[in-house]
């Protein structure tokens, strides 16, 4: 994150306070750390029986933007998590999520630096690693990015699909925008009344074409329960929506160079 | 993780929950001696899957005997591939009315949902798709927990005369939902009888996340899934014949698709998840490999927090030993030093997930 432009102030683990990592200064808490620092954002990589106490410290300390990477928190923590959530100004991304990049200004999250090249393509997308394949195509077929988010695959997260549209759609550095949903849940449905009123084209992608009923395929969120949020559903829906879809990330990388 | 019927019945008893008297057997035998203590009894397949009624997986008895017969019977079934290996002998209660009453989490409000409708038993998906206007809905704010007021609404949308009972059933059931960490609790049929309100059927779902805080121990069945969850990994077996070992779930569905795509069937799912090392891509493929129908592997990583080089160490350790040929794509953090490092064995390597993806079924095809 030093390496891309992020300004990191400082960390905060519980009983490390006072030492230092890559000359930064490690807190005990969130509070002390704010003391001493001007953080607007934290990004959160606590194990899962510990981030739901994370989360809800940087809430009560006024954190605008906190990115949760971790997997694995349990759903009931997560219900706890947004209903406080919705009572306070932040924002949350994730958790599960790789988190945010901007390329050429910063990074929050774990997406590897060199596959990103500034540009004006947003990209928006519910998994991690496949978020890296589609940006390493795009970069690798000169097309740049003004903004890469993973929204995270667990099914009760921060921010949604809509959420990020809606920047998009108001970014001036974003010209198109490539939305990579998956199996699970009805956000990508929730997110086409949106995409429909946008200015902006959206090239969709969608996942788990191939994945069995009633299976988790590793995301919690990505399983499939009576009969909602299989992937032909998504992708029909988004078809009569008149939303491209696009069938294999080359693919996505044609149908972005057509739009433009 | 999915409850026996037995387990969630146990839980409901703690939080007095009304449920029959029972014993679980597993062997007929055991069935007639329970059924002696109890008189007319019901003996219930206990199977973590479905429609166990329809496949003849429950019985009445009306004497030890029959008790005896039924169980030696149900004990030597499979239901939906499931082998049956204990029965749970309860006594018989005769339903006046059979209603349902679960708990789930709505994904979309992102809070827990209650459920209840005044006719339950067997056919409730029926009842949902057809008429759910016989169901009523009422969500729980997590932070509050459930109202007085919602579980009155609830119990009333139940039976009106039977409210005071049904309220109490729903705030307990409420508290089991919270307490274990549930995705679903399910009481159906929840049934009045001359007795009084009590649960016939119970199922559970615990969210596997929160294992770590509950106290459940799994079944050891030492399948695959079993091993892969062991060691922190995902595995879903399919019936293909391309092993599959990904980083990360998006994207190991989007090279499950693309093999598809390109003709071959994924005989698994598998992601070894982020920050995966070298000990686990070695478990990774033994797994993959021990599959008899795979004929060739992809290995697919797209490494954020997950480091090439690491990867390609674990390869080269079980290399000499896997027996079936190897598509494999390394690219993001570090993905020169792990190129470089599978180089000297001549193992096949791809750049992308559609040339991956396009070279193992090839490999597949020929082997």
């Amino acid at each position: 994150m030093i390496d891309f432009g992020t300004n990191i102030v400082g960390g905060v683990t519980p009983g490390k306070g006072g030492s230092l990592v890559h000359e930064r200064p490690v807190f005990d808490s969130v509070n002390e750390a704010l003391k001493e620092t001007d953080a607007n954002a934290s990004v959160i990589f606590v194990p899962p029986q510990f981030t739901a106490d994370s989360i809800f410290e940087a809430i009560d300390n006024g954190i605008e933007l906190i990115v949760c990477i971790t997997e694995g928190i349990p759903v009931h923590d997560m219900m706890r998590v947004w209903s406080y959530l919705k009572t306070s100004s932040s924002r949350l991304l994730g958790p599960n999520c790789p988190g945010i990049t901007t390329p050429g200004a910063s990074k929050i999250g774990i997406m590897p630096n060199h596959i990103h090249r500034p540009g004006n393509i947003g990209v928006v997308s519910r998994s991690g690693t496949l978020t890296y394949e589609i940006v390493d195509m795009l970069s690798k077929n000169d097309i740049g990015q003004s903004t890469s988010v993973g929204i995270g695959g667990d099914p009760v997260n921060g921010t949604s699909f809509v959420d990020i549209l809606e920047l998009f759609e108001d970014d001036p550095e974003t010209h198109a925008v490539v939305m990579v949903g998956e199996i699970g849940g009805t956000t990508e449905e929730e997110s086409i009344d949106f995409i429909k009123k946008m200015s902006k084209p959206v090239i969709s992608y969608i996942v788990g074409v191939f994945a069995p009923p009633g299976k988790t395929m590793g995301h919690a969120g990505a399983i499939i329960s009576m009969g909602i949020g299989t992937a032909l559903e998504k992708i029909q829906a988004f078809e009569k929506a008149g939303i491209t879809v696009a069938k294999s990330p080359s693919d996505i990388v044609q149908l972005v160079q057509n739009s433009l | 993780m999915k409850l026996y019927e037995y387990a969630a019945k146990e839980i409901f008893s703690k939080y007095d929950i009304p449920i029959p008297a029972s014993t679980l057997v597993s062997d007929a035998d055991g069935a007639e001696e329970a059924a002696r203590k109890m008189g007319e009894v019901v003996i219930k397949a206990q199977v973590l899957t479905g429609g166990r009624g329809k496949a003849g997986g429950i019985a009445r008895a009306s004497s030890p005997e029959d008790a005896k017969s039924e169980a030696e019977r149900i004990l030597g079934m499979s239901i939906k591939g499931f082998p049956v290996k204990k029965v749970l002998i309860e006594e018989y209660r005769e339903p006046i009315k059979e209603m349902y009453l679960g708990i789930t989490i709505d994904r979309k409000k992102k809070c827990p949902v209650i459920m209840a409708s005044p006719q339950g038993g067997i056919d409730i998906e029926e009842i949902a798709k057809n008429s759910p206007e016989k169901i009523t809905m009422v969500h729980i704010h997590p932070l509050t927990g459930i109202h007085e007021y919602q579980a009155r609404m609830l119990a009333n949308s139940l039976d009106r005369n039977k409210a005071g009972e049904l309220i109490d059933i729903i705030k307990k059931l409420y508290r089991v939902f919270i307490d274990n960490d549930c995705q679903l609790v399910e009481i159906n049929p929840l049934a009045q009888t001359k007795d009084g309100i009590i649960a016939l059927d119970g199922k559970m779902v615990i969210d596997d996340n929160a294992l770590f805080r509950q106290d459940f121990s799994e079944e050891e069945t030492g399948s695959l899934e079993e091993v892969a969850r062991k060691n922190g990994m995902s595995y879903v077996g399919l019936d293909g014949e391309i092993g599959c070992i990904v980083n990360g779930a998006g994207l190991a569905m989007a090279t499950l698709d693309m093999i598809k795509q390109y003709g071959g069937t994924p005989a698994n799912f598998m992601d070894v998840r982020a920050g995966a090392n070298a000990q686990q891509v070695k478990t990774a493929l033994e797994i993959v490999s021990s599959n008899k129908n795979v004929k060739a592997i992809i290995i697919n990583i797209f490494g954020g927090l997950t480091k090439c080089d690491e990867v390609a160490k674990g390869i080269i350790e079980i290399f000499p030993e896997i027996k079936i040929p190897l598509v494999v794509r390394l690219s993001g953090t570090n993905e020169l030093e792990g190129r470089a490092m599978l180089g000297k064995y001549g193992i096949h390597m791809a750049s992308s997930t559609e040339e991956a993806a396009k070279g193992v079924v090839d490999l597949g095809n020929s082997n």
